[in-house]
């Protein structure tokens, strides 16, 4: 089951930083795996707890938040709040019976196309690992 | 004498109560007085917490028939999705009546269990439960999970609160007597807190307390690190909670354009932190149990339905 397992992961990239990150991966050529749907948003704070519990409602197996450096962000500090609320939510996460895993927070700046490659197949291999997420069967 | 008759048509209601503590059934007592001048627009048809009446007098009745129908308490036996069906069937507007209705409430909370589990806690591993027996024969089975009665069938109102506060079940009343069905506050608890002008320019928070380990010096407890839900919660209730100096729990729920209330408050408090990054962890830490105090009442509206648990 685990073999022929391809996950589902959400990965919500902040404009300015991630997303441009992600860009660079794809003008560079490199290669990723297809899992992840990107969502780009302003800032990696404009991703509301909400946003994260509505993608594991959906279906999503890993959820995957990409944001500034800190003291980069466009709008000073909203990637110190998301990481603040990425650790509560994580503690949320494993209350609720999802190993907190699923949700991975990076940081990765305009140039680092490489690294955004390089953390996405990290996860996809990391959440293949964990299997399906517990809800997925639920829907 | 036709006319006379037009003008006393009473309006038919129902109140059922579902898996709750029956405070929501008190409740409608609660607004004293005014439930005599109620009574002139009203005829209770079926309550079975305060009239003798059977499910089949309410199978009887014809489909539409109930004006109002009030459900309180949540879906968890079969029993409970049952009526909550065929009060549906009989009633024009369907109305969930207090938090376990809307979302779940306190009991709600059980839904990160399994049915097996909770079983074992109540009867077999309790402590204070000398014969230990599992209740088996001829009761209503029990759901795999608690639902909210919007989960089950279509609701037409809402009245929040555990139970509705009186000036909130008051106003509720009043609405959908006149046929309405959207009433109550649309702003947050914050509004009305007995404590606002405590409330300082920006809350900033450094370390979290728990009512006890803190004296409280009357103000804004958010401001004091006391965790309180009223900025996610909608107000109504005038801040009954405050006026005995505790803290919000945020039984009235989300703001009517929120979807989620714990995950809008939990977003709050990491804003409000103040903390430098090595103290991050150990301060969001000290948070012990994040579902009981973000979703105390709403659970049941989240995931964990009945315990579905990652397996690694
Ligand atoms: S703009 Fe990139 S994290 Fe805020």
């Amino acid at each position: 089951m685990k073999e022929d397992f391809e996950p589902k992961i959400v990965a919500f990239l902040c404009n300015w930083c991630a997303y441009a990150g992600a860009d660079m991966a794809g003008t560079s050529r490199l290669k990723y795996p297809a899992n992840v749907v990107p969502i780009k948003v302003m800032c990696s704070g404009r991703v509301d707890p909400e946003f994260i519990l509505n993608a594991f409602e959906k279906g999503a197996d890993g959820v995957f938040i990409g944001g500034c450096h800190p003291g980069d962000c466009h709008y000073v500090n909203g990637n110190l709040r998301t990481r603040r609320r990425v650790k509560m939510m994580k503690k949320l996460l494993e209350q609720m019976g999802v190993n907190p895993k699923r949700l991975r927070l990076e940081w990765i700046s305009a140039t680092e196309g490489a690294k955004f490659a390089r953390v996405i197949k990290e996860f996809v291999e990391e959440i293949k690992e964990l299997g399906p997420s517990p809800w997925r069967e639920r829907r | 004498m036709e006319g006379k008759k037009m003008k006393n048509v009473k309006k038919k209601i129902a109140m059922y109560w579902g898996a709750g503590c029956g405070g929501c059934d008190v409740s409608l007592l609660g607004i004293h007085e005014k439930l005599l001048d109620l009574l002139d627009e009203i005829e209770i048809v079926f309550w079975p917490c305060a009239m003798d009446i059977k499910y089949e007098d309410l199978e009887k009745m014809e489909d539409k028939s109930i004006d109002i129908a009030f459900y309180n308490g949540a879906i968890r036996t079969e029993e409970n999705e049952e009526i909550a069906k065929l009060l549906r069937k009989k009633a024009k507007l369907m109305v969930a009546y207090g938090s376990c209705a809307i979302e779940g409430c306190v009991i709600g909370l059980a839904n990160l269990y399994n049915k097996k589990e909770i079983f074992e806690a109540v009867y077999l591993k309790n402590e204070t439960t000398k014969e230990k027996i599992l209740p088996s024969r001829d009761l209503p089975e029990f759901l795999p999970y608690l639902k909210t009665l919007d989960q089950v069938v279509k609701v037409d109102a809402f009245i929040p609160g555990c139970p509705p506060p009186k000036p909130v079940l008051e106003e509720a009343l009043d609405a959908l007597l006149q046929g309405k069905t959207k009433f109550g506050k649309e702003v947050a608890l914050c509004e009305e807190c007995p404590r606002k002008d405590t409330k300082p320019e920006k809350i900033e928070i450094s370390k979290f307390y728990r009512w006890h380990e803190k004296e409280d010096n009357g103000e804004c407890f958010l401001a004091q690190g006391i965790i309180c839900m009223g900025p996610a919660t909608r107000a109504g209730c005038k801040g009954e909670c405050i006026s005995a100096n505790i803290p919000c729990t945020g039984c009235m729920g989300a703001l009517p354009r929120v979807r989620d209330q714990g995950a809008a408050m939990l977003s709050a408090i990491a804003s409000l932190l103040d903390v430098e990054d090595e103290k991050e962890d150990e301060v969001i830490d000290s948070i012990k149990d994040i579902i009981g105090t973000f979703y105390k009442y709403s659970t049941a509206k989240l995931l964990p339905r009945g315990g579905m648990k990652d397996e690694s």
